[in-house]
Order: C-alpha cells, then structure tokens, then sequence
C-alpha cells in the first residue's frame, strides 16, 4: 500500500448538521489528499460555507467526526484549530479595517510567535527579538502576494480584489499545512480571477494543502484536483474535474438551481 | 399562633413583592419596546419612571389638578420627554455602534436626572393613594388599595400593549420594523418615525409605572438607575424582547427582592435583584424561555 | 494613529517633573499639585479602561467597585490589622485580579448591553458591600485613620513628594500600556475590535485576551484605590457609587478612548472639573457631565485626541 503518498490531511466522517429542525448537512464523508487541491461546489445553501464554518471551528457539528492529520478537531474552538494548522479566509471578506495592510499578514503570524502580556509591557528582548521576526515574515508573504508596495495602506482602502489576496495573505502567515478558502474569486473581474488563481498554485506547490468553496467553475476546473459536489447538504458526487464535468447528477442539480 | 403570623407573613412579602414586581414588568416591558425596534437597550428607561412620579406630584398635589386630568398630562409629558430622547440624543449619532448607543442614552439618563433634581430638589416626594390609605386585610396580610391600582395598571398595559401590536395598522408596522427593519422600510413603514413611537410608547408606560408607584414608595429624583436596572433584570429574566417574560420577569424579580429583604436582609434588599441580573446573564443569558424559541412568544 | 513616540512622552514627564514648581510660583494655582494628585489617581484607572474599551471594544461601567476594593483593603488590612501599606497594596491587587477573573470570565462571553449591565451590577453590589458590612468597612461613615506611605522609611508626607509617586506610578503605567498596545498583544486586541471571527480563524484566544485586559485594567484601579486610601487617609463608600464609573466613562469619552493619550488628556479635565471648575454648579455639575458626554458622543466620536486628525483633514481640503 502506498500510503505514503495517499496520505490524508483532513477527513471528514458522517457529519451531520442541524439548525433548529433544519438539516443543512446530512452524514457527509469525504477526505483531502496531502498537497492536493480540492474544492467544494454546489448551488446555493447547499451546506458549502456551514461545512467550512464546522471545519475552522466556528460552531461544532451535530454529530460526526473531523479529523485533521488523524486528530478529531470538531470540538476545538477556532482558535484552537488554526494552532493545530488550519487557516481560513472568509466568503464576505474579514479584515482588520482598522490595521494597515503589514499589520494584518502580522497578525497572521500570530499562532507561530507569541509574546506573552508581561514580556511586552516591559519590552523585554525577546518579544523585541520576536516583533523583528513577524516583521520580516509578514514582509516576505506580501512579497508573495504582490502587495508590497501596499503595506502602509489601511487594508480597509484595497480595491476588493487585493483586500482578497490580503486575506489568503494573513491565512498563509500562520503557515498553514490546510489553507481553507471560502469563494476567493468571488466579486473578481477577469484578471483579478487569474491573479487568484495563479496564487493559489503557487500556494499548493509549496507543499500546502487547499480546500477550497468557489462558485466560478472555470477556477475549479482549473485548479482542482478533486471536486465534492454537495446539494442540501448532502454529497452527491466526488472526484477529478472530468469527471464532475460530465456527471448526470450535478449537471441536474445546477440546472435544476437555476431554472 | 406563630405559624400563623409566618404564613401571613410570607403571603405579605408575596404580595409587596408582586406590587414591586409590577413595576418592574411595566419597566421591562418598556425596555422591550424600545430593544424589539431599535436594538437599542435605553438606560434612561428608569428615568422616565421616576418623571412620571415628580411631574405627577407637581400636577396632582402642587396644581392641583383633579386625578382624572394630571394622569393623562403626565403621561402626556413624559412621552414628549422620551421622543425628545430619541430626537436629540439618539438620532444624531453619526455612527451607532452599541457603545456610543449606550453612552448616549447613560448621558440622557444624567441629564434627565440632574434636571429632575434641579426643579424638585433631593427630597422625596409623595402622591395621595388613589382610592385611600384603609388598608384590605386579607388572611393576615395587609393589602394597600393602591397595590391594586399598581396591578391593575400593570393588567390595562398589556392588554393595551397586546391591543395595538395585533389590532392596529400602527402596531403591526411596528412589528414589522422589530422583526426587519430594511424589509419594513421596503414595504413603505417610516423606520424612523417607529423608533420615535418606540420611545414614546415606552416613555408613555415608564410614566404609568411611576405614577401608580409614587403613593406606596413616594418617588426621588434619584430613583430612576436602580429601577432601570431591576427592570432589565426583569426583561432579561424572561427573556429580552419578549412581553410575557417581561412580566413573569418582573413578577419574580420583585419577589425574589421583596422576600430576600423579608427573610435575609432588608440592607441588601437592591443586591438581591442584581444577583438574580448576573447569575441570568452569566448562566443563561437567553433567559428563562430561552429553550422556546423567542420569536413564537416575541410578542402578545 | 497608533504609534506612540517617545518625543510626547517626555514632554509630558517633564512637564509632570515641573508641575509643582510652576504651581508653587503662582498663587492662584498653588493647589492645582493636590488636585493634580488625584488626576494621577484617575488617570491609572482611565489609562487600563482606555486599553479595555477603545482598544478591546469591551465596555465595562463597574470599575468604580475595582477602585474601591484596592481601596478597602488597603484601608482594612492597616487599620485593623497594622499590616504594612505596601503589602496591603500588593495583596488588594490579588484580591482585585481575583474578583476581576471571577466576574470577568462570565461577563466577557457577553456582548455589548449585557456586559455592560453585568459589570453595572456587579458595580452596585459592591457598593452595597461597602455600605452594609459596616463591621469590616464602616458602613457609610467610612474608616478614618489609613496611614500615609513611606519608601525605605522617607515619609512620603507632602502633596508634592505624593504628587511624584502618584505620577511616577501612572508614567509607569502608561509606559508599560503603550508597549502593550504596540506589540503583538495590541495587534491582536484591535484584531478582535476589527472582526472576532477573523481574529480567532488566525489563531488569537479571543476571550483569554479580554479577560486579560480586564484584569489588567482592574489591577490598575485597585492600585488607584490604595493609593487614594493612603493619601486621603480615609475611606468612605460614596466614593465608589456609580456615577464615579460613569464619571470614568466621560473621562474616557471625552479624551477619547482610541488613544491612550485621550485617558490622561480626559482624566486630567475631568478632574480639574469636578474639583475646581465646576464649583459654581454645586450638586447640578451632572447635567454638566451629562451635556459634555453626550455632546462629546454625538459631536466628538474620537474624544479631544481625535481633534489633531481632524484638524489635519480640514487643512487638506
């Protein structure tokens, strides 16, 4: 067995979720590959963003396993989860307004380097030492991202399109190995589309893993490895773009969406 | 012989906490009306009370104005003073976020206090009951007329309340604004002239709170904080937003105080109410209905 | 906005090293060193409150009850006992972070109204304390008779020699607050202000860091308690009642609590206020404090700290 490279970050095991009475997910089962890229589509309210929100530990699930690196997390607050190294990005972009653009990829650091309250009240060397280090890194991922020249700017004052790139920015300073991205192209024009794109290959090759929700399928089918296809909240098919691409049972749920 | 006097006793700590109890509700349920429209929670909530007993006094007693006219003139005033709130110190705001929404209405509640004790000063004040002082004797206990009124007014409120919630244009467009605000102001309701009805009604039962309550435990330019923040206790203890919790709220909270000073101490008599606040809002913020999903029981 | 340099910084302790030789020269504000003193005693408070609801967006209306605590125990713990002032400073600051996790772990689950009418309560209910356990504090009438302070038996026994210790316990506050606010720890207190969901996806302990700020702020109003206690030689309850916490509250509002520099500027004017320029108003003073807050909230959302920035974009247009 090659188990090895079949290795799976993040496994999800008959996960049910309920809000009062309503099913928004019913016993969904599917797994992420170590390094892969996998995305999740589905028409609207189809359980995509309540399975991200279970995944990072907004909320627990109301029954059922997550399992990051063979450690159920399901029960562990968000904060918890990006310690143990899951980051996120939100549908509805979630920045800090208020911060500049460096100040934000910073904060991103926050799950690797930590001065404590009393080390940085009294400035004591090593959280000076500690500050210096975030600096630099915060400075090598907006390199990353091309937002360098930016990194003064309050984030609040990006154009949507680099208020996203930002965004998988801060997730990427927590050097994440599963980087979870919620419609990163969503509100994008064409170019700004490719942008994201490109980033988040150049992302999956070093070596970190992305699930990521999208509805433009032209990313998806382009960047994906696999595709889990959910329809309330139940997974109705799974595997390569080709795939997904010609399968009866999607092809009736989008219609069936939109028409 | 000593059971007896216990039971008649407790019947009457019962009853005074029920009287209190009422006035509380009424304060909730102002509280209500104001958080279900505007999201806001008014700390000067207990200001209006407190107006309601000065000015009724300065009506009723100083004017002398037959009961009949100074209640509604009262009221009347009062309401004008809770739209004046709204206009001038909420509606300005620029940016409401919950804090400055607070602090303006804490500053509001300074004000309305500095001014009360400005015209009437530091003493208290008191109203002549209703219908007398001859106690009701009632297997043991001692009934006060104007325990009744208190109730009763408290009975009058909510079905008033539940009147022009279900049966009015007016009332039903209120509604609306408490469930959706933007969906309200797309179907034509004037949001802002509701949250203006929401602190004139609210303001309009604080004053029929302080009114019906002046008679038992006069009334200061100082009282308004403490009723304010018992009648949250009472709005939280049912369940914020929803009527009916407001008045079971109220009812249990002015027991709870008005047995704790009977049978514990009457020096922490304000603490109870307070610990009953916090240990609501520490354990179960939702409030007692909270397992009932709010919005079946939100209104009458 | 938030970087604070250390040029303000020691113009202000200059200006703090020669405050009561100026007032000594002039007359008419000799006794601006006494009133001075108890701006200090605000300011610590304000300084730990500025941090708690301008920089973590938790609004707290019970720090009265933290003050007074601090206060008490120094004043019980000296009178009864003859323990010595420094311990019993040391020890109300124990007792104090005590009481502030107890309350603060719950309360700051809360959000917005609720937090506030917890902390509001929970102000109340030690005030009642204060008055009721007359045993242990006296009752209303206060405990009298709270010795002074020495340092390595030097009678700290002057307003002006209490003035430097006060001021020199607010510098240190203020240095240390600063330095919290421009290290990560900052970063991630205004991450939560910004977006709590946001902040807790990368990583930050949401409610350990408001707890945290919580105790901290209520360590410093316990540390301004005994040193109120120690420099009034006594103590009585009204001191502690709830218009002093929304008394702080203006001071925050007005200076403006986005910046650390609206705690002093607004706890320095509102204790001049009370103390010396509003004696004319007598008792009516509040509606003074209520006109300025909600003047301050309608016209002002930055406080006076805000009034360089806008001042600046008034000239660039």
């Amino acid at each position: 067995m090659d188990t090895v490279r079949e290795e799976n970050v993040l496994e999800v095991q008959k996960l049910v979720m309920t809000f009062g009475g309503l099913m928004a997910l019913s016993n969904l089962n599917f797994q992420v590959k170590k390094g892969s890229i996998k995305a999740i589509i589905g028409p609207n309210g189809a359980g995509k963003t309540t399975l991200f929100n279970i995944i990072t530990g907004s909320f627990p699930p109301t029954e059922g396993t997550v399992k990051f690196k063979d450690r159920s997390i399901q029960h562990l607050k968000a904060h918890k989860i990006a310690d143990r190294g899951i980051s996120r990005t939100f549908q509805t972009v979630e920045l800090f307004g208020n911060m500049t653009v460096l100040e934000n990829v910073m904060l991103g650091c926050h799950t690797r380097v930590r001065t404590s309250f009393m080390a940085s009240g009294f400035v004591l060397p090593q959280s000076r030492r500690k500050e210096k280090r975030i600096r630099e890194s915060a400075l090598k991922i907006l390199k990353f991202i091309g937002l360098t020249d930016k990194f003064k700017d309050s984030a609040d004052s990006l154009p949507l399109g680099e208020q996203k790139l930002l965004e998988i920015g801060r997730a990427l300073a927590s050097e994440p190995e599963l980087i979870c991205l919620d419609e990163p192209a969503a509100g994008l024009n064409e170019t700004e589309t490719h942008v994201a794109s490109s980033l988040i290959k150049a992302i999956n090759a070093k070596g970190i893993t992305v699930l990521l929700v999208e509805h433009d399928m032209k990313v998806v089918m382009n960047i994906s490895d696999e595709i889990v296809v959910l329809n309330y909240g139940q997974k109705i098919a799974e595997g390569p773009p080709e795939d997904i691409r010609n399968n009866s049972r999607v092809i009736e749920a989008y219609l069936g969406a939109e028409a | 012989m000593e059971k007896i006097t216990l039971a008649s006793q407790l019947l009457q700590y019962l009853i005074t906490g029920l009287t209190v109890g009422s006035v509380y509700a009424m304060v909730a349920v102002g509280f209500n009306i104001i958080y279900n429209v505007t999201e806001i929670i008014n700390f000067a909530q207990g200001e209006f009370v407190m107006l309601g007993g000065l000015i009724m006094v300065f009506f009723h007693v100083a004017m002398g104005l037959s009961l009949i006219l100074a209640f509604p003139a009262t009221v009347i005033l009062v309401t004008l003073v809770g739209m004046l709130l709204d206009r001038l110190a909420i509606r300005p705001i620029r940016q409401p976020s919950v804090l400055t929404l607070i602090i303006a209405t804490i500053a509001a509640s300074i004000i309305i206090k500095g001014a009360a004790m400005f015209i009437w000063g530091k003493d208290p004040y008191d109203l002549p009951a209703f219908s007398g002082r001859n106690p009701i004797t009632f297997l043991g206990a001692v009934i006060q007329p104007q325990y009744l009124w208190v109730i009763g007014f408290l009975v009058f409120v909510v079905i008033a309340l539940s009147i022009f919630f279900d049966r009015t244009i007016i009332g039903k467009a209120m509604s609306a604004c408490a469930d959706n605000a933007d969906a309200a102001s797309l179907v034509g309701i004037n949001v802002k002239q509701m949250i203006l009805l929401s602190f004139a009604l609210s303001a309009g039962i604080g004053a029929v709170a302080g009114i019906t309550m002046t008679p038992i435990s006069l009334m200061e330019y100082d009282r308004g904080v403490m009723l304010a923040i018992k009648g949250f206790g009472a709005a939280i203890l049912g369940g914020l937003g929803s009527f009916p919790g407001a008045i079971l709220g109220g009812l249990i909270i002015g027991s709870i105080e008005s047995f704790g000073a009977g049978l514990i101490s009457s020096g922490y008599k304000d603490a109870f109410a307070l610990l009953v606040l916090m240990a609501v809002l520490f354990f179960k913020p939702s409030g007692i209905f909270g397992d009932i999903e709010i919005s079946k029981i939100k209104r009458f | 906005m938030l970087r604070i340099t250390k040029l303000p910084i020691t113009i202000f302790a200059l200006f703090i090293i020669f405050f009561p030789w100026i007032a000594r020269q002039i007359p008419a504000i000799d006794h601006y060193t006494d009133i001075m003193v108890f701006a200090g005693i605000y300011c610590l408070i304000t300084i730990g409150l500025s941090l708690l609801m301008g920089y973590a967006g938790q609004i707290s209306l019970g720090h009265a009850a933290f003050y007074g605590i601090g206060a008490y125990v120094s004043a019980i713990l000296t009178v009864r006992y003859g323990l010595n002032p420094w311990a019993c400073m040391c020890i109300g600051v124990a007792v104090t972070a005590a009481v502030a996790l107890l309350v603060g772990a719950p309360s700051l689950k809360l959000k917005g109204h609720y937090l506030a009418m917890a902390t509001l309560a929970f102000g109340i209910i030690i005030f009642i304390i204060f008055n009721e356990e007359i045993e242990w504090t006296g009752g209303p009438d206060g405990m009298a008779g709270i010795p002074g302070l020495s340092i390595f038996g030097f009678e700290l026994d002057s307003v002006e020699k209490y003035f430097y210790l006060v001021w020199g316990f607010v510098l240190a506050a203020f240095v240390f607050t600063v330095n919290v606010i421009q290290s990560g720890t900052g970063r991630a207190l205004r991450a939560i202000h910004a977006s709590e969901p946001a902040a807790s996806a990368m990583g930050v302990d949401v409610s350990r860091f408001k707890i945290m700020i919580f105790v901290y702020s209520a360590v410093l109003a316990s540390l301004a308690g005994s040193l109120y206690a120690h420099y009034l030689n006594f103590v009585n309850p009204s001191t502690f009642d709830l218009f002093f916490s929304i008394k702080l509250l203006i001071m925050i509002a007005l200076g403006g609590m986005h910046n650390i520099w609206g705690a002093v500027i607004g706890a320095g004017l509102i204790t001049f206020l009370s103390y010396e320029w509003l004696h004319y108003f007598e008792e009516f003073d509040v509606i003074v404090y209520g006109a300025i807050l909600l003047l301050v909230t309608i016209f002002l959302p930055q406080g006076l700290a805000g009034v360089p920035g806008i001042v600046k974009d008034w000239f660039r247009s």
